[in-house]
């Protein structure tokens, strides 16, 4: 029995949320008396696909066809689905992030497989199967049984944390999986990638502005704390509608959904929707000059006062921190 | 062209959540349902694209998977401008029970393109859409933000790891839409009102199937601790505290 991971690489490269993926497996992989399996999708280096045995896996089966070179769900879900029956996977992980949602759910109708999606924490028990998810967008917790055999799993990014496993260097298998039946029915117009830039879903903190930021011309200053901390910038719904920010940094229930280590909120209320997509944030600092504003009920630390005056005593303190 | 909508029936977005007979259900006491928001702006993008395709976009179908309780949210998408409604007589309890019921009726009909949400404000299964493309075996496009005909051609945006990318698409097919499908959901009017009574609204029972999963007990997470302040005054303390004592800076 295998706990079979899909791990996404981005520009050939890993992220932190699929080691955290892997962790999480492995603990799961002891429980069930299994190993770890991860699938790769796409052209990653061995080098690289080495480093996904330091945290559990055992082997790692590599499909590299050009084939799967545009996403197409159909496809994405033939392919894994022939690899878990291939590794005899009983526990199939994935991250709760665009991928996962697009590719989890149509593997469970396949596999007849119990789905549950944002898990927090691994299983209370496994026989029966029982295991926590975040439900009512994020305001509380849900016990979930999964009657099937088969389980599929998308992890809540940071609910686990990263554990380095000893373990030797993987078997890497290059597999090229059975997709027959599948065509594709859509063709790609036109792309616009992101690169260079750190993913709101990756970052470790967070810096993000509402509309008490009065304008558009007054984010250099979450910017320049931003760039200092190593951290992405997000917003409020109401900023992305009036176009002071891109749309992909509007965080929330209709936005994205985060969980950094540290989300610096400035100049925002704190509204029920909004809550919602930071609440699993593990700090949340919160910079208003209304003392009664609702964010700080959920925030753990507070500055009350005018951003125009903050941010830049913030920015400073942090410099003089850092030395530079 | 046909479009179904598949709406999910939600507690208000302002709700503040509570649990009742020992935390094995909600407590509805109180309770607005709405339509889920993603369905909502869904339904106002099918409506839009019906306005102006000539006639082109035969009809706007709205699906639920619900109780005699969900009419009113039904009733809802028909003032907002849908055609008509389906109603599956049978509680929502779970994903794969739900998409099993509903790829049972859309079997049954020709849909050019359906429309599902990212996800539902109540149990956030992020499930249905991409169940339905495996039970209907269709072609399946999740985190659409944009969905445009063009000289009968379909083409949709969608958000990837990373990025965007425009696709020309075939139907039929199931989009799973996200932030972007429409600006504002269409506020329905006096007139869509009135005839959203006498709309169409059939009623078909479930067909027996498994759930795969089941909730067991819900909690509310645990109440954080009092918010630590300070004044304007005092910001380099507060760097200090996250740097020395929350090691986060
Ligand atoms: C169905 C639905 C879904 C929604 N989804 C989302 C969502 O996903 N994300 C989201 O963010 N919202 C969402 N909303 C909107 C939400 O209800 C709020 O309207 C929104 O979050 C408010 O944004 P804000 O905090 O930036 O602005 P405001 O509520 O206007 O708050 C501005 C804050 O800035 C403070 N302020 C003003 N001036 C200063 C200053 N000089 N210095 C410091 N502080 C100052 C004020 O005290 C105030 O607290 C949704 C609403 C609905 C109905
Ligand atoms: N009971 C239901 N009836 C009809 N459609 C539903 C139902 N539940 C979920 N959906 C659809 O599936 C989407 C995602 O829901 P979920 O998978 O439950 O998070 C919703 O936005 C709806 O479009």
């Amino acid at each position: 029995m295998t706990v079979l991971v899909y791990t996404e690489n981005r520009e050939g490269k890993f992220k932190k949320a699929t080691f955290e993926l892997l962790s999480y497996a492995e603990e799961l992989a002891k429980n069930i008396n299994g190993e770890v399996v991860a699938l790769s999708i796409g052209n990653v280096s061995s080098d690289e696909l080495n480093k996904l045995g330091n945290y559990g896996a055992k082997k790692v089966v590599s499909v590299t066809d050009e084939q799967f070179s545009l996403l197409d769900n159909k496809l994405y879900i033939k392919a894994i689905e022939d690899v878990a029956k291939k590794e005899n996977a009983s526990i199939l992980v994935m991250a709760d992030n665009l991928s996962g949602r697009a590719l989890a759910p149509g593997l469970s109708a396949k596999l007849k497989a119990g789905l549950v999606s944002g898990v927090v924490a691994v299983p209370s028990s496994y026989e029966p199967f029982v295991i926590k998810k975040k439900v009512f967008t994020g305001k509380a917790f849900a016990d979930v049984k999964v009657n099937s055999e088969v389980k599929v799993l998308t992890l809540s990014q940071n609910s686990y944390g990263i554990k380095d496993a000893t373990s030797d260097t993987p078997q890497i298998e290059e597999y090229k999986p059975d997709t027959s039946g599948v065509e594709s029915k859509f063709k790609l117009v036109s792309e616009e990638l992101v690169t260079g830039k750190l993913l709101l879903s990756d970052a470790e903190i967070v810096v993000s502005g509402g509309r008490g930021m009065k304008s558009s011309e007054n984010w250099h200053l979450l910017e320049e704390l931003a760039q200092l901390l190593g951290a992405a910038t997000a917003c409020s719904r109401p900023v992305s509608d009036e176009g002071w920010r891109p749309h992909d940094e509007h965080v929330g229930q209709t936005g994205k959904i985060i969980a950094p280590t540290l989300y610096i909120a400035s100049g925002i209320s704190g509204a029920i929707q909004h809550v919602g997509g930071i609440s699993s944030s593990k700090v949340i600092v919160a910079i208003n000059k209304d003392p009664d504003a609702p964010i700080f009920e959920v925030a753990d630390y507070g500055i009350v006062g005018d951003f125009q005056k903050v941010l830049p005593e913030f920015t400073n303190a942090i410099k003089e921190i850092k030395g530079a | 062209m046909k479009i179904l909508v598949c709406i999910s029936d939600v507690p208000d977005t302002t709700t503040k959540i509570k649990f009742s007979n020992e935390n094995k259900e909600l407590d509805k006491t109180g309770i607005q349902w709405i339509i889920n928001p993603w369905d909502e702006l869904s339904l106002t993008r099918a409506i839009e694209l019906k306005e102006a395709s000539g006639g082109k976009i035969e009809s706007i179908t709205v699906i639920n998977v619900g109780q005699k309780g969900s009419e009113p949210t039904i009733r809802k998408a028909l003032a907002m401008g849908a055609d008509n409604a389906i109603r599956i007589d049978a509680e929502p309890k779970e994903a794969y029970y739900v998409a099993y019921q509903l790829a049972e009726v859309i079997k049954s009909k020709d849909f050019d393109i359906v429309l599902t949400g990212l996800d539902s404000a109540d149990y956030n299964g992020s499930s249905v859409g991409g169940m339905l493309g495996e039970l209907l075996d269709i072609t399946n496009v999740s985190a659409i933000s944009a969905l445009n005909i063009e000289d009968d051609k379909v083409f949709v945006n969608r958000e990837i790891e990373g990025g965007t990318q425009k696709l020309e698409i075939q139907t039929p097919f199931i989009a799973v839409v996200q932030k972007g499908i429409a600006i504002e959901p269409r506020i329905p009017a006096m007139r869509g009102i009135m005839q959203a009574r006498t709309k169409p609204l059939e009623v078909v029972s479930p067909v027996d199937t498994d759930c795969l999963t089941e909730n067991l007990v819900y909690e509310l997470p645990q109440p954080k601790g009092a918010c630590k302040k300070f004044s304007e005054e005092n910001v380099s303390e507060l760097v200090e505290v996250l740097h020395k004592e929350a090691k986060l800076i």
